[in-house]
């Protein structure tokens, strides 16, 4: 089938998905979208395998509840991209905001730059197919995979300047977190710590880098050592200690 | 020095010429109170008694006894024995306070201080027995005004667009219990028992297991901050959506689920790692104010085709009232509000004795504050929070409330007797636990049976109080706060309930 064009212009998101939404019932495997312009709910819980490719700035929620197509975003994104999204792809070529893959079960996000505050909070994973993906190319803030309960996140720092931020995993109970360079452990948030980056971890994360650098034409080389810091959780239980029956 | 042990909680004695050694006690109690020895004796271990009542119910004699407190504290009003053995308790751990089921704290009961009107001579009383009762409740937002237009041909023509709306056949709905609080076989029962008696189940934030599908049109599905379980398809599949932010028996807490509790099973269908807890956070990390709130009712909305209606639930707390307007201006569909007396499987003890307001209070502000803004028909209001029978629901809904959600009672139906050990995981009547042997003791076709014929009941009589107050709508008692008095309460609290006091 032809690739699908839709102007986005002045639309409303419902409509707008509405037109999605038809173009893949219809067999669309490729649809672009236009002069997007702060249109919330962009893909909002739709099924399938299609790319849509969208040529502006979407508004919050961008492929939320999304289950199979692939978004690639000319432009930054708002808030939450990927928010409990199932499966599929979202690549961002710019920058996103806060709660970028909210509790996000399994997919992958891509960021070119970089992202806001409370990225990949409650990221989780469960089975064998549900293992989600946050890669953000340059960096991001404060408190990046709280309450995380699976899943990778994979800070890259491409500009040079380490993670900077604080807070980082406060009650993570499963997955990691992967920063390019050194941390602090006063940047860590409660119930997480530091432990070595080793090769077999570089070779787990070696093809969402690959991944990465191939989508935004970067030489993934530079990339490629175990020059990063990961970040677990203490206890799979991190509540267990808290409490005394009645 | 140690503490040493407090008294005992229960005393459990058997009279032994009664007993006839079965050992179905033996057999029945999960917490390990009766051992049978070699010479076939029972012995019992009184400080492992919950009062479950489990072994009392199943002896065939009637030969078990229990007894409450049965070793006396030197009496004190302010320094009673739950006081002294909760410092004991924390004193030795250092730790926070674990407690099942509502409130326990001994509040003033508004519902018991409000009574209901009947007909005498001026306005008669209506029989239900041969006139028709009007129960049929629709949940969701209502238009302020309907366009219609008569066609040439006689036939009437609406123009308004219509907001999706659940149809319940009573206004008694089931309140939202997940599965791994509760397990399997006491979900189904609940899904059996809403679907006979066209009502509605809340999921909890437990997922949707498939052994629910077929009930899936009777369930009212949960998104709460942990976002277990939900995806596009748990959407889909129910008939409406309910956002949770806030529960009466931990207002502003999240829930931790014990790793203990998430078996292969929960997980699948939480869709979380098995072993792990599982932590929903406090807030939802993606509301941070109403404005949001909003993004995530229309997020919900833009998801299913804005085909499902979509509540959001909070605690009863000071300013519900304010909260609720807000709410009702996000485009949400109802608003749920749990007062203070809402049970549950765990909650810290402090939070659920001394945070949030009762229900009765809570319905009545909210209902007055969106007639006031006049926006009462953008959102129905669902009260829930220990309502133990259905005078409290006549007597939520004159206070403007539109339906209700039953927790503790449905549970009650299936066989718990409210001991309050929830979340330890043993319960030995097969509701709040996972353990197999002890789910197999409960049967969802027998309990099922157990729940409709609770909900028929409750319905029943409702249209014997509707009929006797002269009411044969249920709309007509909606917010009718004028067929109230007030017995007993203070001028204030019936200022807040806007009702008279008895006499007046």
């Amino acid at each position: 089938m032809e690739p699908v064009r839709i102007d986005a212009r002045g639309l409303h998101y419902t409509p707008l998905n509405q037109q999605i939404r038809r173009a893949v019932s219809e067999g669309a495997t490729e649809i672009s979208v236009d002069n997007v312009l702060g249109q919330r709910f962009i893909a909002d819980g739709l099924k399938g395998e299609v790319t849509i490719r969208i040529n502006g700035v979407p508004g919050g929620d961008l492929g939320m509840f999304m289950n199979g197509p692939t978004c690639i975003v000319k432009g930054n994104c708002d808030h939450a991209p990927g928010n409990t999204m199932d499966n599929g792809k979202i690549v961002i070529h710019g920058s996103a905001g806060d709660a970028v893959a909210h509790s996000m079960r399994g997919g992958k996000v891509f960021v070119r730059d970089d992202i806001g505050y409370r990225g990949g909070i409650h990221m989780k994973e469960y089975g064998e197919e549900h293992k989600p993906i946050l890669v953000v190319g340059d960096n991001a803030c404060s408190f990046l995979g709280e309450y995380m309960a699976g899943g990778i996140i994979i800070v890259l720092s491409k500009s040079g300047n380490t993670f900077g931020g604080r807070g980082v995993g406060s009650g993570i109970h499963g997955g990691e977190i992967i920063l390019r360079g050194k941390l602090k452990e006063r940047q860590l948030g409660v119930g997480a710590r530091i432990t070595e980056f080793t090769e077999e971890d570089l070779e787990k994360i070696n093809p969402y880098i690959e991944e990465f650098c191939e989508y935004f034409e970067i030489d993934p080389e530079k990339y490629l050592d175990t020059k990063y810091t990961k970040v677990v959780a203490s206890s799979s239980r991190p509540f267990a200690g808290k409490y005394v029956w009645e | 020095m140690s503490l040493g042990s407090v008294p005992l909680k229960y005393r459990i004695q058997i009279d032994r010429q009664q007993c006839m050694q079965c050992m179905r006690c033996v057999d029945n109690c999960s917490y390990g109170v009766f051992r049978e020895e070699d010479d076939g004796n029972i012995l019992i271990d009184s400080r492992k008694c919950t009062a479950c009542h489990r072994c009392i119910s199943m002896c065939p004699r009637d030969a078990i006894n229990l007894s409450e407190r049965p070793v006396d504290y030197r009496s004190h009003p302010l320094w009673t024995p739950e006081a002294r053995e909760d410092v004991i308790n924390q004193s030795r751990s250092g730790r926070i306070v674990l407690a099942g089921m509502g409130n326990a704290k001994d509040y003033p009961i508004i519902y018991d201080r409000l009574v209901l009107d009947a007909c005498q001579v001026t306005n008669p009383s209506i029989d239900p027995l041969r006139e028709p009762m009007e129960l049929r409740t629709y949940l969701g937002q209502k238009p302020s005004k309907l366009d219609i237009r008569k066609q040439e041909n006689g036939e009437i023509e609406l123009n308004t667009k219509l907001s999706p709306n659940l149809e319940l056949q009573t206004p008694i709905m089931i309140g939202h219990m997940s599965y791994g609080a509760i397990s399997l076989n006491a979900q189904l029962s609940l899904a059996k028992a809403a679907a006979k008696t066209d009502t509605y189940m809340g999921t909890g934030e437990g997922g949707l297991h498939k052994d629910i599908y077929p009930y899936q049109d009777n369930m009212i599905v949960q998104v709460a901050s942990g976002r277990f379980g939900v995806d596009i398809n748990y959407l889909e599949r129910g008939a409406a959506i309910e956002i949770k932010i806030g529960q009466g028996a931990k207002p502003g807490i999240g829930g931790h689920l014990p790793g203990e509790k998430v078996c292969t099973d929960v997980s699948c269908t939480r869709m979380i790692p098995a072993g792990s807890d599982a932590i929903s956070p406090a807030p939802h990390h993606d509301i941070y104010s109403i404005e949001d709130l909003a993004q995530l009712v229309r997020g919900l909305k833009e998801a299913t085709e804005w085909k499902k209606p979509v509540f959001v639930k909070i605690a009863a707390v000071h300013n519900v009232a304010a909260v609720a307007a807000g709410i009702a201006r996000s485009s949400a569909d109802a608003v749920v509000i749990d007062g203070f007396r809402g049970g549950t499987g765990a909650s810290p003890k402090v939070f659920r004795d001394n945070v949030g307001i009762p229900i009765e209070a809570a319905i009545a502000s909210v209902d007055q504050k969106l007639n006031d803004q006049g926006i009462r028909n953008k959102v129905s209001v669902i009260a829930s929070g220990g309502i133990r029978n259905s005078a409290d629901v006549a007597k939520s809904i004159a206070l403007g409330a539109d339906a209700v959600y039953i927790g503790t009672a449905a549970l009650i139906s299936m066989g718990c007797r409210v001991c309050g050990n929830c979340y330890r995981g043993l319960c030995p009547w097969g509701i709040a636990t996972q353990r197999e042997d002890l789910v197999s003791r409960l049967d969802p076709e027998v309990e099922s049976e157990h729940v409709a014929n609770l909900i028929n009941s409750w319905t029943l009589e409702l249209s014997e109080l509707m009929g006797a107050a002269g009411i044969n709508s249920i709309e007509s008692l909606r917010g009718n706060r004028s067929r109230l008095r007030g017995y007993m309460l203070d001028e204030g609290t019936l200022d807040v309930l806007q009702v008279k006091p008895v006499g007046a």
